[in-house]
């Protein structure tokens, strides 16, 4: 696959003592990743499959016909690379297309979960500025947990505005995805005072009801107290302890 | 028992009707698009629905244990709406869609000119996009219907072994089975097919490329046929192979044409199949993968 591309760098690994990644802390997988990880599990027609749709998308980026053809491999990526292979084979689809803001809004919207998926994973590699925040609003909105896992991901925790970040974490915690999907859990949960608040009323709810209490719901509960609140943190109604 | 319901609209039904599906052994569907009782107004109505089919509903299904494909077109009855027959120019970007096995439901419903030219032309979209096709045979002046279904699929660009004829019974099985096409019966609590005679039909022309369906929707109609139409046919005498035959490995042969075709239920974790690179979360290879295998969970939903 040689699509050679200024791509961000992966972050740095954040782990703990033991070596295992920290809960909430994982380290966002590059381009590079994809790649490598496409070009050792790919079955070999898949893969030349891939090399095709890959030299396609960058000799014709852009908008072209009705439907351009990097769109057309980007629908059937699914079928040609196999299910477990789909997400990362169309993320790289997108890097090759070069698709900005605006292929990225169209391409979600006309596409099925599984390319919407797609989608909310290229966002972090290839929109630097919030402007495709609407399409993670959007998958926030769905019950799909499948988008909400991924919705959460690094163009959540760089844009997110907190109102709307702290609900969805409260999501998470609601619909079963695993906090560990929340990327940067720890930095911004930290201190947050308001989101202490709403976990411990919707941890009381739930108690009313005779009903478990998330374990997720604990963990973050012990985030938000683990710093004291930094001086300018958004927390409007201070801490409820 | 396993069983493939390759016509059911699932959007109509309820997570109970999913539930007790999978109780009765329905491990796959294919949803057809069709009308909703309430007539669309415009193409961006049938834009949310085949969104729905692509999106929400196969996720349901999955929490379930059920595999989920869906089969795209502007149907008979829309296809006489001049506000509506505009979504036939939409149909291309929806028919290249993973999850899409067939062109359907297309066909007869009054028999109108408006319907003969969606017929033609979304027949031809199937024989470009690589697709087989279900067509719906009428309600009404039925037996007219389908050899007039048959004589646009003998003039289209689409082999009948590539065509599903539905909705037969006693008076146009033997024309439908006489084409090659693949046949459809489904059964229905009082109208359409019941399984005494469903049983019957398979005694006299044998069960090769016949498909058993519920076609349940937003009337009155039973999920679980498919199951009730198995359980007749051992009672009467044929063998379990016959009835996987029936029930499974004839719908899987048909919209296996399609080449898209996925049997494996999709979890609905968000790592998608234990994708775990795309977690961020180095995997290591020599750890079991969770997923696989693994039964869908069911999340308590309450948002």
């Amino acid at each position: 696959m040689t699509h050679p591309r200024a791509t961000p760098p992966a972050r740095t690994e954040s782990t703990t003592h033991t070596g295992r990644p920290r809960p909430g802390t994982a380290r966002t997988p590059s381009l590079t990743d994809f790649r490598d990880h496409l070009t050792t599990q790919l079955e070999p027609a898949a893969r030349a499959w891939l090399e095709h749709a890959l030299d396609e998308a960058t000799a014709h980026p852009g908008l072209h016909g009705p439907i351009s053809a990097w769109e057309l491999r980007l629908a059937e990526a699914g079928r040609r690379c196999g299910a477990a292979h789909a997400d990362a084979a169309r993320v790289l689809i997108l890097d090759a297309a070069r698709a900005d803001t605006d292929a990225l809004t169209r391409v979600y919207f006309q596409g099925t979960a599984d390319e919407r998926r797609a989608v909310l994973h290229a966002l972090p590699h290839l929109v630097s500025g919030p402007g495709a925040l609407p399409l993670v609003e959007d998958a926030l909105r769905t019950n799909d947990t499948r988008l909400l896992g991924v919705a959460v991901g690094p163009y959540a925790a760089r844009h997110l505005a907190p109102h709307d970040w702290r609900h969805a974490v409260l999501k998470c915690l609601f619909t079963g995805v695993p906090v560990d999907h929340v990327a940067d859990l720890d930095e911004r949960s930290r201190g947050d005072g308001e989101l202490a608040r709403m976990l411990a009323d919707y941890a009381a709810e739930r108690t009313a009801a005779g009903r478990p209490v998330p374990e997720d719901l604990h963990r973050v509960l012990d985030l938000t107290e683990s710093v004291p609140p930094a001086p300018g943190t958004d927390h409007p109604h201070g801490k409820e302890s | 028992m396993r069983i493939f319901d390759p016509h059911i609209h699932m959007t109509s039904r309820t997570t109970d009707d999913y539930e007790a599906m999978h109780a009765a052994g329905v491990r796959a569907v294919v949803e057809p698009s069709f009308w909703l009782g309430q007539p669309r107004t415009s193409p961006a109505s049938f834009r949310d629905y085949f969104d729905s089919l692509l999106g929400w509903e196969p996720f349901r299904a999955a929490q379930y244990g059920i595999s989920h494909h869906c089969t795209i077109a502007l149907n008979p009855k829309e296809a006489n709406d001049p506000r509506c027959a505009p979504v036939l120019d939409e149909l291309p970007r929806y028919l290249v869609k993973d999850n899409v096995v067939a062109v359907g439901e297309i066909g007869y419903d009054s028999m109108t000119p408006a319907e003969d030219t969606a017929l033609a032309a979304q027949l031809q979209l199937a024989a470009d996009h690589g697709l087989p096709a279900l067509v719906h045979t009428p309600h009404r002046d039925k037996f007219a219907g389908l050899r007039r279904t048959l004589d646009v699929v003998r003039e289209s660009a689409l082999p009948a072994e590539r065509v599903l004829v539905d909705h037969l019974n006693e008076t146009t099985v033997k024309e439908a089975k006489d084409s090659g096409c693949w046949l459809g019966f489904s059964v229905y609590p009082d109208t359409k097919m019941d399984e005494e005679r469903m049983v019957a039909i398979l005694r006299a022309y044998g069960p090769e490329q016949v498909l058993v369906n519920s076609a349940a929707d937003w009337g009155k109609s039973d999920p679980l046929k498919t199951r009730k139409v198995a359980d007749l046919m051992l009672a009467e005498g044929f063998g379990e192979d016959d009835v996987d035959r029936v029930l499974w490995r004839n719908p899987v042969a048909f919209y296996g044409l399609s080449g898209r075709l996925n049997l494996d239920v999709t979890g609905t974790e968000p790592t998608h199949e234990g994708n775990s690179i795309l977690r961020g979360v180095p995997k290591d290879p020599h750890e079991p993968d969770p997923a696989s295998g693994a039964p869908a969970r069911v999340p308590a939903t309450e948002a």
